[in-house]
């Protein structure tokens, strides 16, 4: 389902397998399993590259196990829990005393793209892969930490648009134009991950303080971290 | 510390002398009176302000050296700084910062305070440096840059990259308006730039005001002193925001218990001429911890 490994100063967290990697309640525990696993482990120079296997990167919540419970409510249920129980592992990467990085494999949708967009910085390829926020065409609402998260991390009125209003597919060119990733300039899977650790050994090599890194970048997306109940510890400066 | 100069509608304050121009309470008085001065001058609302310095640096922050041999002058540097750039939020007249050397940390911030950002291209950046000294960045800094600069992923690269921005990234991001060939280049360019916005004529009063409505955000966070609320709520000191509504300074200042009782210390804010400060209100720093929605930081 998921992996997470050392390479040098490097933690690389992978969505494992051929599948859509959607968000279920066994994903969703165990990606933040790893996630404080990595906390746990870090040190001085520490970086997270996140990235997945095959066409997706990740394709949002599993609508179908909602649809699985058999009944309306049922099904409403199920959305719930997974909204629910996913805000720790969005709180968990705004939380994490190292700068993360996102190498975009394929596809990211909805809660896959919420996931991304998570990260300090987000890699794609040029040749495959879109952005999608499936809501709209899939009439479902967008939880208020999703609308948080564009709002923070999205500059543009007519960017947030095309993404949430139009349910427009975004690829990597775009995106990049939009101000969504910081790069699309790969065209294999490789290439994109090679630019990903290349980025993270350069910003291993600052060997920052990991706990002042994660209060600055709390302080720097403070409504949205309210919304996930991070607080920044902030000592007085200078 | 720091020069006055008026040349006809301009007014230049100079952070004067080679060094780096840390901000330690001595140059941060001298600048906050120079503003007075500047205030109290009848044509003040016609008038323009640029701000420059001699030498390597602009400014290199807070004084850290002073703050380690005192760790109370820490607060007292932070809540200078607030009550100054609260005063240039609210001047009532267009300010232009001349970058003619680095600006980092708390020195960044005082640029960015200004409505116009020059700089010489040819040498000096602006740098958050707090990430690589391993300080944490006050709320109010994070508003300032919110505010000043438009894209998220500048705000990370400035923020959270700790990039050594130069005027030509600068221009990039929004932060810089114009850059030039040098110093001198530098100083020029403002003056050329406040003449022309003293030719428009624009009534520095009501420019201020806006200014203020547009910085409103950035206003309350300096007012609100989460940073240090606990300290403060332990040593029982509340912090006032002061508006002397004949020449239209704010002033942000701590006063505990005893000091509050004493009217004498309303007279602090400069310009009153022993008239005493005019109450405006006095902020409930528990007000700020428990609703996040004051600040609606997430708009733009």
């Amino acid at each position: 389902m998921c992996t997470l490994e050392k390479r040098g100063d490097l933690f690389l967290l992978t969505l494992t397998g051929d599948d859509e990697h959607r968000f279920h309640p066994d994903t969703i525990s165990s990606v933040l399993s790893l996630l404080e696993q990595a906390k746990s482990q870090s040190t001085r120079g520490s970086v997270l590259i996140t990235t997945a296997h095959g066409k997706f990167f990740s394709n949002g919540f599993d609508l179908a196990w909602a649809q699985a419970a058999g009944s309306q409510t049922g099904a409403v249920n199920r959305m719930h829990q997974m909204v629910e129980s996913f805000k720790p592992v969005i709180g968990a990467l705004f939380d994490l005393p190292m700068p993360t990085i996102a190498a975009l494999n394929g596809h990211a949708a909805a809660s896959g793209l919420m996931f991304a967009l998570s990260h300090d910085y987000v890699f794609m390829r040029n040749d495959r892969g879109v952005l999608y926020m499936s809501e709209v065409d899939l009439g479902l609402p967008l939880p208020d930490y999703f609308a948080a998260m564009f709002a923070a991390k999205i500059g543009t009125s007519i960017a947030r648009r095309e993404l949430l209003l139009s349910g427009k597919k975004i690829k990597g060119e775009e995106a990049v134009a939009l101000g969504i990733v910081d790069s699309a300039a790969h065209d294999s899977v490789e290439g994109v991950v090679d630019a990903t650790v290349s980025l993270g050994q350069s910003l291993a090599a600052k060997k920052w303080n990991g706990e002042v890194y994660a209060s600055i970048r709390k302080s720097l997306y403070p409504g949205l971290c309210a919304m996930l109940s991070l607080t920044a510890k902030i000592a007085a400066s200078p | 510390m720091c020069t006055l100069e008026k040349r006809g509608q301009l007014f230049l304050l100079k952070l004067a002398g080679d060094g780096e121009h840390r901000l330690n309470p001595t140059l941060l008085d001298s600048i906050t009176s120079a503003i007075t001065q500047i205030r109290s001058d009848p044509s003040s609302s016609q008038s323009v302000l640029i701000t420059t310095s001699d030498g390597k640096f602009f400014s290199n922050g807070y004084d850290l050296a002073l703050a380690d041999s005192d760790p109370s002058l820490r607060v007292v540097m932070d809540s200078k700084l607030r009550s100054l750039v609260a005063d240039l939020i609210s001047l009532p007249m267009p300010t232009i910062a001349a970058v003619t050397g680095h600006a980092s940390a708390a020195g960044f911030v005082l640029a960015m305070s200004h409505d116009y950002v020059l700089m010489r291209r040819d040498r000096g950046f602006l740098y958050m440096s707090e990430l690589d000294i391993e300080l944490v960045i006050p709320p109010w800094f994070a508003a300032m840059i919110r505010m000043k600069i438009g894209s998220p992923a500048a705000r990370r690269d400035v923020m959270l990259t700790a990039e050594k921005v130069t005027a030509e990234r600068g221009l990039e991001m929004g932060i810089v308006d114009s850059s030039y060939g040098s110093a001198a280049e530098t100083v020029e360019g403002a003056v050329k730039l406040g003449e022309e916005l003293v030719r428009r004529g624009v009534d520095g009063h009501v420019y201020g005001g806006m200014r203020e409505a547009l910085l409103k955000q950035v206003l309350h966070t300096i007012g609100s002193n989460e940073s240090v609320s606990n300290r403060m709520r332990n040593s029982g000191s509340k912090l006032y925001v002061l508006k002397n509504s004949v020449i239209g300074e704010t002033v942000i200042k701590h006063l505990n218990k005893e000091q509050e009782g004493n009217a004498e210390n309303f007279k602090f804010c400069t310009g009153y001429g022993g008239i005493g400060g005019i109450l405006r209100y006095q902020l409930d720093m528990t007000a700020f911890d428990e609703d996040m929605d004051v600040y609606d930081d997430e708009s733009d």
